[in-house]
């Protein structure tokens, strides 16, 4: 079983490691794997080894945080003061922000060494991160699959112990379908949880940074460190969650009201099914109640979803103009031309796809049956959730309809792909919380997720049933071979 | 051919906040290019807007001087539209909930021009051609502006003056903007159509962009009328555009605009939440609002009993208002009061703007002092002007510059004593004058002179002794 954060914080207290030598593990670990699985597309090593530096220090002074010289990843959507952020666009090529997003800073403070920035579809948008302008990252359990997406870079490098944790990012399930796909913990916070300074806008409504990790206990330590109320960011909320979320992971799960819907199931693979129905048994059979309920709204999620994201996102990327940073085309005849050729040529094929399907549901004669009726289902989904949470702790379902896909399969049908987030764009429009843990593998050996959703700020609950579900349900995914070695 | 005048104005005001709308860099005006600005208001990758509340207030204590309905519920929407010096390529500003609705101005007329809406937005970027090359300043980017719609209810050119003017010392009254048009502070854009008189319907209608002086707003309003009208007469018809109006030549011109019809899509802004302003606050707010001009004007007049044109000048500036009612509270009399404020201190004063600052040496105490002097004629108006001079000069009291044996006031009391002492210590000239010796007076005004350092009334003293002495 591979360390998590507390082993490996122990072993650093107890000078049995020191954090540049857990630094340079993970970096020769990179160099070794990365080319092939492309999980990271801007490596900081430098900053990283002085940082790990700095953490030693610190270690030796006694009284680090908890993630001091932690070995870590930031998707490449997540600002970084000085170091590449391009969201894997081209229009965003050689961009180093003057400031660090909210949760960096936060890490940072902690003495978190960052390795580098993640792989990921061209600014959140797709859901196997082969819309980056880099390439897509590679499956580290089979590379000839995808990661998913679009936080996809993020799963392969703690899927493939290349860092111990990452930051992602989460718009329609952008954390827990690439959770799901390469067999490692994923949590989407609820909205507000955690702060979205720096994090480059997709869809600002539905998007939250969340941590994936190897395990549940992880998740909760990373999330004990990035949430809080920001004052740079109005949506974010002063939720008094008590004390740290990762010490009560134990808690009994006796009782606890596990809802299911079946209009979370239709059209799912029946091996994802049955492995999810397992899970279900192993709860009540250890006292969870299960109820049976009905979220008739939900299979409106999927249209509301993109007319929200890409209506906002339209908006969100008006200002990749080429005039203050970023790609500007090399010749053009006027302003207007000049911003023209950079967004045609900067921008890819999704981004544009999403880009104009945005301005087409805003704009006048068709906003009202567009972008104001999605606002209206959005409510009425909320309303539903609302009620299922009056019956129910939490809601157990699938994170994907499928397991990871073969690479380049998908790219042809938008509409293909985006129905791989129908079980997770619901969790984003209601904005509550919810987490995907590996649950068992198809028969190609591919990683099974199941997801777990609460209630608004009930993310206590979803990391305690998540936990005990890891805890009891044995080795469902295989453990990784390759990686640092420490 | 005759038309009416259909007008509405549309008024951007640069609120006086010490810091910009969504973040905290100064609105400080002037400073080198590009040094007031942050991620937040350049719009880069990540940031995000934070409301500042005071632009709320703001905005509510202008509805509040323009007699405006405020929206308990209220949120921003982007207006989406590409151009370099907006460098987010959207404006947050507000669509269908603008936080004020439904007020009016009155003019002198006793007509109301209605406000149909206030709402609170930010400033874009600035664009300097220089060189052959355009820079971009984002300095003024993201200063809090309030956009004031007027209803088309102006029908003339002056009234479109008058309602920019009174606008102007309104916002200038309650401390909310500086209101500069020439600095950009105040922009207005007017629009305008004509009809034919009694014709219920309205005519096409042009926009005139940006007109940066009040006398241009009456001249454009003329000038556009002008020009409609004469499209009209030949036959012709207006087309809607947006026009720009040329100070030099005092003519309208078409604007080459090609985003006229542009679709800004609007949609509510999801990095501000949607809030809401309880009616205390709004009641904390309408308690802070100073005596509006007009209302002040009236009072002057009708309670006062000034002159309308001395109460007029009194009133537009807020602090001169302030200034003379607290020497008015310290006992000066009205009529000096205001007299020299007008007379004196605005004669020491060149431009609008320093009567607007009213920044004098004298307090209104110190003034007030002066004034009573007056009141109770111890000094003439002349001397009193003069003393007033070197007192704004100086910033020194009146005791100053007149002694108290200076006061030309020696007291009718006081001078019959002084008249009782000469006949007493002189008995002899006294008898002479009795028995019809004119010239032996003399002698008593000489002991007087002599007593009050020259200093008193001759003729009044005259008529005294004479009248002790029994003549």
């Amino acid at each position: 079983m591979r360390m998590g954060i507390t082993e490996l914080a122990v072993k650093l207290r107890k000078r049995e490691i020191s954090a540049v030598e857990l630094a340079k593990a993970y970096i020769d670990a990179i160099e070794e794997l990365n080319p092939v699985l492309n999980a990271y597309v801007h490596l900081t090593f430098d900053t990283a080894l002085e940082a790990a530096g700095q953490a030693d220090q610190l270690l030796k002074e006694g009284d680090a945080p908890l993630l001091c010289g932690i070995p870590m990843a930031l998707k490449d959507n997540i600002c970084t003061d000085g170091l590449p952020t391009t969201c894997c666009s081209k229009i965003l090529n050689g961009f180093k922000p003057y400031y660090d997003a909210t949760v960096w800073g936060k890490l940072k403070k902690q003495g978190a060494v960052l390795l580098g920035k993640t792989n990921m579809d061209e600014f959140a948008m797709g859901s196997t991160s082969e819309t980056s302008c880099y390439g897509a990252p590679r499956n580290p359990r089979n590379t000839n699959y995808v990661t998913g997406g679009s936080s996809g870079g993020s799963a392969a490098a703690v899927c493939a112990n290349l860092a111990v944790y990452s930051l992602g990012s989460d718009t329609g399930g952008s954390i827990r379908q690439p959770a799901s796909f390469c067999g490692v913990v994923g949590l989407k916070p609820t909205y507000g949880a955690v702060s979205r300074y720096g994090l480059i806008a997709y869809g600002s409504s539905l998007d939250q940074i969340g941590p994936l990790t190897n395990s549940v206990k992880d998740a909760a330590i990373v999330f004990d460190a990035i949430k809080g109320v920001d004052n740079r960011d109005q949506t974010s909320v002063d939720f008094d969650y008590g004390s740290s979320l990762a010490e009560y992971l134990d808690r009994d799960i006796k009782g606890i009201r596990i809802g299911v819907a079946e209009e979370f199931f239709d059209g799912i693979n029946p091996e994802i099914k049955s492995k999810i129905e397992e899970a279900i048994k192993l709860f009540e059979r250890n006292g969870a109640v299960i109820e049976n309920i009905r979220i008739p709204a939900l299979k409106l999620a999927l249209p509301v979803y993109y007319i929200i994201a890409c209506a906002e996102a339209s908006s969100n990327l008006g200002r990749y103009d080429g005039i203050r940073y970023g790609y500007r085309t090399p010749s053009y005849t006027s302003i207007d031309d000049m911003i023209v050729k950079t967004r045609s040529e900067g921008f890819g094929d999704e981004v544009k796809r999403r880009i104009m399907l945005g301005t087409y549901v805003l704009s006048s004669g068709y906003y009202d049956a567009y972008y104001k009726k999605a606002c209206l289902i959005r409510e009425e989904i909320n309303r539903e959730f609302d009620a299922v949470f009056e019956k129910c702790d939490v809601l157990v379902a699938p994170t994907a309809p499928s397991t990871a896909f073969p690479l380049n399969c998908r790219r042809t049908s938008p509409v293909e792909m985006y129905l791989s987030d129908i079980c997770t764009v619901p969790v984003n429009i209601a904005g509550v919380p919810a987490i995907s843990v590996p649950c068992g593998m198809d028969s190609n050996g591919l990683p099974i997720g199941m997801q777990i959703i609460g209630r608004r700020f009930g993310e206590a609950t979803i990391l305690q049933a998540a936990h005990f579900y890891e805890q009891n349900a044995g080795e469902v995914v295989s453990a990784y071979e390759g990686g640092a070695r420490i | 051919m005759n038309y009416e005048i259909v007008c509405g104005i549309e008024t951007h005001i640069e609120l006086a906040t010490r810091t910009k709308i969504f973040c905290s860099c100064t609105t400080e005006f002037g400073g080198e290019p590009n040094t007031h600005c942050c991620p937040v208001c350049t719009g880069q990758p990540g940031a995000l807007p934070v409301l500042n509340q005071k632009v709320v207030e703001y905005a509510i204590k202008a509805g509040l001087a323009l007699n405006c309905i405020i929206n308990t519920k209220s949120h921003m929407d982007r207006k989406n539209y590409v151009y370099p010096d907006l460098p987010k390529a959207y404006q947050i500003s507000q669509y269908d909930e603008p936080l004020c609705e439904k007020g009016y101005i009155e003019l002198d007329s006793g007509k109301r021009i209605g406000i149909t809406r206030i709402h609170i937005e930010e400033d874009a970027g600035k664009l300097i051609h220089e060189r052959g090359y355009t820079y971009i300043d984002y300095n003024r980017s993201g200063i809090p502006l309030i956009e004031i719609v007027s209803e088309p209810d102006i029908s003339s050119a002056e009234e479109a003056r008058e309602y920019a003017e009174k606008l102007q010392l309104i916002m200038r009254y309650i401390g909310i903007s500086d209101c500069k048009m020439q600095e950009g502070s105040m922009r207005c854009d007017v629009n305008l159509s004509l009809r034919k008189p009694g014709d219920p319907g309205l005519g096409v209608r042009t926009e005139i962009k940006n007109i940066n002086s009040l006398s241009f707003i009456q001249k454009a309003v003329m000038a556009e009328a002008e020009r409609q009208a004469d499209i009209l007469d030949s036959g012709g018809t207006v087309v809607q555009q947006t026009m720009r109006y040329d100070e030099a030549t005092n003519t309208v011109t078409p604007m080459r605009d090609k985003e006229n019809s542009e679709d800004y899509r609007y949609f509510p802004d999801p990095d501000i939440l949607r809030f809401s302003i309880d009616e205390e606050k709004i009641e904390e707010i309408r308690k802070s609002l100073p005596e509006l001009p007009f209302d002040k004007l009236k009072r002057y007049v009708n309670v006062l009993g000034l002159p309308e044109s001395t109460a007029r000048q009194i009133s537009r500036y807020r602090k001169v208002a302030e200034f003379f009612e607290e020497a008015l509270a310290e006992g000066a009399g009205v009529k000096n009061a205001a007299n020299m404020i007008v007379g004196t201190i605005f004669a020491t004063m060149d431009t609008e703007e320093e009567k607007e600052l009213f920044d004098i040496r004298i307090s209104p105490a110190q003034y007030a002092a002066l004034i009573k002097l007056a009141d109770e004629k111890k000094i003439n108006i002349g001397v009193a002007q003069a003393t007033l001079q070197k007192m704004l000069e100086s910033g020194k009291s009146v005791e100053e510059f007149i002694k108290p044996e200076d006061l030309a006031g020696i007291s009718d009391e006081e001078l019959e004593n002084l008249c009782r002492e000469a006949i007493d210590a002189n008995p002899k000239a006294a008898a002479d004058v009795r028995n019809g010796k004119e010239k032996a007076i003399n002698a008593m005004f000489g002991y007087i002179m002599k007593k009050t350092g020259g200093k008193a009334d001759i003729r009044k003293a005259e008529v005294i002794l004479r009248k002790l002495i029994g003549q």
